[in-house]
C-alpha cells in the first residue's frame, strides 16, 4: 500500500480554466452525487458535507469502506460536525434530493430504475462490503448523464471501474487529486480506468458540489 | 470493465421471460439492479460474450441453467450474523416461545444453513431444541443440499466465534462442531430437529403454522409488489402474536401489512403479529 511518500505530482495543466468551467456547467444537471472513498477519506468527506448549502437540488450517496462486524457509528461521525443529517437507507427507500445517504455496513448499495435503493448482501468486492463499484455502476445505469461520481483517498482500486461506467453513461467523473490524498492508490486507479476524470483538490470538490458558496 | 457484457433493461426482461417460459422460475418481480449484476457476472464467469449467446445456452443446456440459477440468487450467509439480533432473540423472543408445547420455526431463504445452525445452538442453550421443529426452505436446491451436510468453511470460524460470543453465547463455540481439513461439521444433534426443503416464496403457498418466521436478507432481492405478497404469506403463516424477523435493513414501514404487526425491536427488525 502506498502512503504519503509515493505521492505523484499532477501536472497543473489539468486544472485549466476551461476544464473548471466545464465542471461548473455540469453540476446544475446533476441529480445524484456518488462519493466513494477508503483509507484517508473520512476527513475529506466531513469537510465536503460541511460545505454543502442548507438545501441542494441533488442527492448525495456516500460509500465508505468500513470495518465489518464492528458496531459502527459512521453516520453519526459524519453528521456530527455539520448541519446535514446522514441517513443509512433501508431497502427500497426512495432517493430524494437534498439528502445525504450512507451505504450501510455489511451491504452493497444498489440503485433501481425508479430511483430507489436496493440493498445487496452478495460477496465482498475488493475485500469490501459495501464496495464502491456496484453503487457507481448502478448509479450510472439509472442516472446516466445526471450522475456525478467522485473517488477519494483510498488504498485499493475499488471504484475505478464504477467511475469508468459513470463516464461511459455520460455522467461526470472526478477524482481527488492524488497529491492531496493520504492514500493515492484509489484515485490513481480511477484515473487509469477513466482518464478523462477531472482531478480536483478537496476544496475544489467542495466548491463543485456547493456552487453557491465560493 | 463491464462493457464486455453489458445488458439493457429490455434484454433483462427478455431473459426473465425466457426463464419463466422454459423453466418455470419467475424472476419478474426481483430487484432489477441486483439481477442485472448477477447476469453480468454469470456471463463474465462463463465467458459468454453476448446476451444472444446467453439465451442460446439457457434454451439448449439444462445443466447450464442449473448453474445459472445457482449463481443468479445471492447465496451468501453467516453464522450469528448481527449478534445484536441473536441477543434479542435469546432475551426477548425465545422466552415467549417457551410457553408452546411444540415450537415451530420457519427459516425462509435459509441459503446454506448457517442461520439455521445458529438458531439450533440458541435453542439448545435455552433448553428448547428438543421440542422445536425447524422448517428451513430455499428456492435453490444446491443450497439445501449443502445445508443438509451441516458443513461450514473453517476459514470463517474465527469470525463466527466472535459473533457467537457477542450474541451472548453460553458455551464453548468449538463444542458445537468438529474440524475436518478446510471445513467444520456441525454436531448432527443440532440438525435432528431441522427439515430442509425446497419452497419458492414467489409461487408456493402457506404450508404450516409457525410461532417464529425468520426471513433475513431475502426480501431485499424482491421489488415492493413481491415484498408485499410475501409478507402477506408470512402473516398468514404466523399464529396470532407470532414473531417475524427480517434483515437489519428491511422495514415494514411502507408495507401493506404494517398495521397488522407491531415492532418488538425496530433496531434489529423483529416484529410481532398483532392477533
Ligand atoms: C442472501 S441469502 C440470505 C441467507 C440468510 N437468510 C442470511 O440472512 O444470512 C438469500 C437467499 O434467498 C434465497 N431466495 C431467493 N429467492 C427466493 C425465493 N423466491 N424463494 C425462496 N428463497 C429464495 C436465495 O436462494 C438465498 O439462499
Amino acid at each position: 500500500m502506498s502512503g504519503r511518500s509515493s505521492r505523484p505530482s499532477v501536472s497543473p495543466s489539468k486544472y485549466s480554466e476551461e476544464k473548471r468551467n466545464a465542471v461548473a456547467d455540469k453540476i446544475p444537471q446533476t441529480d445524484l452525487v456518488v462519493i466513494g472513498g477508503s483509507a484517508g477519506c473520512v476527513p475529506v468527506i466531513i469537510d465536503l458535507l460541511d460545505a454543502l448549502p442548507p438545501s441542494f437540488p441533488f442527492a448525495v450517496v456516500l460509500v465508505i469502506h468500513r470495518q465489518k462486524s464492528v458496531p459502527s457509528e459512521m453516520d453519526k461521525v459524519l453528521g456530527s460536525n455539520s448541519h446535514v443529517r446522514v441517513i443509512e437507507p433501508n431497502d427500497k427507500d426512495f432517493i430524494l434530493p437534498g439528502r445525504v445517504y450512507l451505504a450501510p455496513q455489511n451491504y452493497h448499495l444498489l440503485i433501481e430504475q425508479d430511483r430507489s435503493f436496493s440493498l445487496d448482501y452478495s460477496e465482498p468486492i475488493h475485500y469490501s462490503r459495501p464496495s464502491i463499484d456496484p453503487t457507481f455502476e448502478s448509479a450510472a445505469d439509472v442516472f446516466g448523464r445526471r450522475c456525478t461520481g467522485i473517488l477519494l483517498s483510498g488504498a485499493n482500486r475499488d471504484g475505478a471501474d464504477g467511475l469508468a461506467s459513470i463516464l461511459q453513461s455520460g455522467g461526470t467523473a472526478i477524482v481527488q487529486n492524488p497529491a492531496t490524498c493520504d492514500f493515492p492508490a484509489m484515485p490513481q486507479a480511477g484515473l487509469e480506468a477513466a482518464p478523462e476524470a477531472l482531478i480536483l483538490a478537496p476544496a475544489e470538490i467542495a466548491s463543485f458540489i456547493s456552487p453557491e458558496k465560493p | 470493465m463491464n462493457d464486455t457484457s453489458d445488458i439493457t433493461p429490455e434484454e433483462l426482461d427478455d431473459l426473465i421471460q425466457l426463464i419463466k417460459g422454459h423453466y418455470g422460475y419467475d424472476f419478474g418481480d426481483y430487484s432489477r439492479a441486483s439481477l442485472t449484476r448477477r447476469v453480468r457476472q454469470c456471463m463474465e464467469k462463463a465467458k459468454i460474450p453476448t446476451v444472444y449467446d446467453l439465451r442460446f445456452h439457457l434454451l439448449n443446456e439444462t445443466s447450464f441453467f442449473a448453474w445459472f440459477l445457482q449463481s443468479l440468487t445471492v447465496n451468501v450467509t453467516e453464522m450469528f450474523r448481527d449478534p445484536a439480533f441473536y441477543r434479542n432473540l435469546r432475551e426477548t423472543v425465545i422466552p415467549r416461545l417457551a410457553s408452546y408445547p411444540l415450537i415451530k420455526i420457519w427459516h425462509a431463504g435459509c441459503a446454506t444453513g448457517e442461520e439455521v445452525f445458529s438458531m439450533a445452538i440458541l435453542l439448545k442453550e435455552e433448553g428448547l431444541l428438543e421440542r422445536t421443529r425447524i422448517y428451513a426452505t430455499d428456492i435453490n436446491p444446491a443450497n439445501l443440499e449443502k445445508a443438509r451436510k451441516g458443513t461450514v468453511p473453517l476459514s470463517a470460524m474465527k469470525e463466527y466465534t466472535a459473533n457467537y460470543i457477542r450474541s451472548g453465547g453460553k458455551a464453548e463455540f468449538s463444542s458445537y462442531y468438529e474440524a475436518r481439513y478446510d471445513e467444520v461439521v456441525m454436531d448432527p444433534a443440532l440438525l435432528e430437529r431441522v427439515l430442509f426443503s425446497q419452497h419458492n416464496l414467489v409461487t408456493d403457498q402457506v404450508f404450516n403454522e409457525f410461532q417464529l418466521i425468520c426471513c433475513r436478507n431475502v426480501l431485499i432481492y424482491f421489488n415492493k409488489d413481491l415484498q408485499n405478497r410475501v409478507l402477506k404469506l408470512f402473516y398468514d403463516s404466523l399464529v396470532p402474536f407470532g414473531y417475524l424477523a427480517l434483515g437489519m435493513k428491511e422495514s415494514l414501514l411502507f408495507m401493506d401489512v404494517r398495521s397488522q404487526f407491531e415492532a418488538v425491536s425496530e433496531s434489529v427488525k423483529v416484529f410481532r403479529r398483532k392477533a
